[in-house]
């Protein structure tokens, strides 16, 4: 964005809308919405209190755990699944139930399987994620070019080789557009959980926090958990256009 | 046939066969593609399959280089019966096959990198044959930042790093523009002189074919067969520069012609 002829650096319109929020909180229209000031003193409170620093290493345990398997399940199942129409057949009805399914519905019945603990936050992340993981891979390998994988072949590369030398590689554009995705609604599994079983990481705090009507407290996670989540995101984006000199060119 | 007969050259005895193909079928589900196809490849030649489109020549190739499985016959590289690919063979693929996440020097190395040679080792072999085909300077650079004529020497080059005796080429200068092709073909009879390996190379072109081979095999259609082998003898030993004058070559040319025009709608 310009203006008079001056380079704004990138997101500077956020300002804007702080000032937005501030003179709202301000103006004390409603008790839901604190300045945008207070919300920061306390985050800035906050984020040095024991419950917060809790909160978010649970959270971080549960998010990372469940994007790790999603991640190390979901990319070689839709390779496999990409390379093989057998298993795609038996896969792909389940993957595509799973994927339009309100999963939020799953979690009373996970906690009844699994506890209401970090092991039920784990599984509902990683349900979030794992679908769009595998039919990206999936979609990354069957676009793949024949000739490629003919070429492999012919200098000697036996199914593994060929698996991890080519078809990771030449789906990886793909894989990565579906992590980055996973991970975005890996967000939402870990905080519908979290708040779901309400006795873990941020679900707690939220729980606290709207029972007592500590608005600025509520909305100082909120901005947290927004700015991580968006943070992780654009990191996925930047992983993504590293690859991207080669994505249209195959 | 009038030409055949003045090929001066005997056909070459068995010791000298580097590939035999022996009653070849292959059918795609109802396509007929080749049926009881025999041929012999001499050692140190180049040999061209010629045809028109559909008649099998790629898979005819494919078979060789154990990519795909016949469903009758054998093939023998060598003096061996083979069962898939094999170190003894190195295709070049008509849109190059290149990796485009990995730099020249890489690509050429691929093969000797499936084989398990050490980083160094294969990258002063890819080096040389990068420096080879005319590339030193883009060994650090990827597939995207060259021209299509590039790319095929970066495909060449790889074939030829991992020494196979047989070289399997399948229309490698179709997608490369003409005055490109033309050094190609130049460099390609430099080659197989320099080289002692074994050439097949199927092309579209009969002025190609013609060119650079020291035999052709004229594939044809319905159903799929070896029609005739050609065997140019006069102007083979000539500087590059004379072959299009020379009479026997302007000779073939139009026989072989007359022979597919017919196979031509
Ligand atoms: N995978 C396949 N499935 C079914 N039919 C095929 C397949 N590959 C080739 N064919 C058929 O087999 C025949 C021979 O094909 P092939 O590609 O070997 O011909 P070609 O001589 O290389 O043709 P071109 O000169 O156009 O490259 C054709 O009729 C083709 O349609
Ligand atoms: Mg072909």
């Amino acid at each position: 964005m310009f203006i008079l002829g001056y380079k704004l650096p990138a997101m500077s319109s956020l300002i804007l809308w702080a000032l937005l929020w501030e003179a709202i909180g301000r103006l004390e229209l409603t008790f839901f919405v604190p300045a945008f000031s207070t919300v920061i003193m306390t985050l800035i409170e906050l984020v040095q209190t024991k419950v917060f620093q809790k909160a978010l290493s649970e959270t971080a345990y549960a998010f990372s755990v469940g994007i790790g398997a999603s991640v190390l399940i979901g990319i070689p199942t839709g390779i496999l699944m990409g390379k093989s129409r057998l298993l795609d057949e038996m896969l792909l009805p389940w993957v595509n139930i799973f994927i339009s399914a309100p999963l939020t519905a799953l979690v009373p019945v996970l906690m009844v399987l699994f506890g209401f603990g970090t092991k039920t936050i784990i599984i509902t992340t990683a349900l979030f994620a794992i679908w769009i993981i595998i039919l990206n891979a999936r979609a990354g390998v069957m676009q793949i070019n024949r000739s490629l994988v003919e070429m492999a072949r012919s200098f000697g590369a036996g199914p593994f080789t060929a698996f991890y030398k080519i078809y990771f590689w030449a789906a990886l554009p793909e894989i990565l557009g579906g992590v980055r995705i996973g991970v975005i609604r890996a967000v939402k599994g870990v905080i519908i959980g979290q708040l779901l079983v309400s006795i873990v990481g941020f679900g707690a705090l939220f729980e606290l926090y709207s029972s007592n009507f500590l608005m600025a407290h509520f909305w100082a996670v909120l901005l947290v958990l927004f700015t991580l989540a968006f943070a992780i995101a654009e990191f996925l984006s930047f992983l993504e256009r590293k690859v991207a000199f080669y994505a249209t060119k195959r | 046939m009038a030409i055949s007969q003045t090929s001066a050259q005997p056909l070459a005895s068995t010791a000298d066969i580097a590939v035999s193909v022996r009653n070849i079928s292959k059918k795609y589900n109802q396509t007929e593609a080749l049926r009881n196809l025999s041929l012999d490849f001499p050692k140190g030649e180049l040999t061209s399959l010629l045809g028109p489109s559909g008649c099998g020549k790629t898979t005819l190739l494919k078979i060789i280089a154990g990519l795909l499985d016949a469903n009758s016959g054998t093939v023998q590289v060598g003096g061996q019966t083979i069962s898939g690919p094999g170190p003894d063979r190195a295709f070049v693929f008509q849109d190059f096959a290149l990796m485009p996440w990995a730099n020249v020097i890489r690509n050429v190395a691929f093969g000797l990198e499936l084989r398990g040679i050490a980083k160094s080792e294969r990258e002063a072999i890819a080096e040389k044959y990068i420096a080879s085909v005319g590339l030193t300077g883009f060994e650090k650079s990827f597939p995207h930042e060259l021209s299509g004529g590039m790319r095929q020497r970066v495909g060449l080059a790889r074939a030829l790093s991992v020494n196979a005796q047989v070289l399997l080429l399948d229309e490698p200068f179709s997608a490369v523009d003409e005055q490109t092709r033309r050094k190609f073909q130049e460099d390609l009879l430099a080659l197989v002189q320099n080289e002692s390996k074994t050439f097949i190379f199927v092309t579209h072109s009969i002025e190609e074919a013609v060119y650079v081979s020291d035999q052709i095999a004229i594939l044809l259609p319905r159903p799929s067969r070896v029609s005739e082998i050609i065997r140019p003898s006069s102007f083979r030993g000539k500087s590059v520069d004379n072959i299009r004058r020379d009479p026997e070559y302007l000779d073939i040319v139009d026989q072989i012609w007359a022979s597919l025009r017919s196979y031509v709608e």
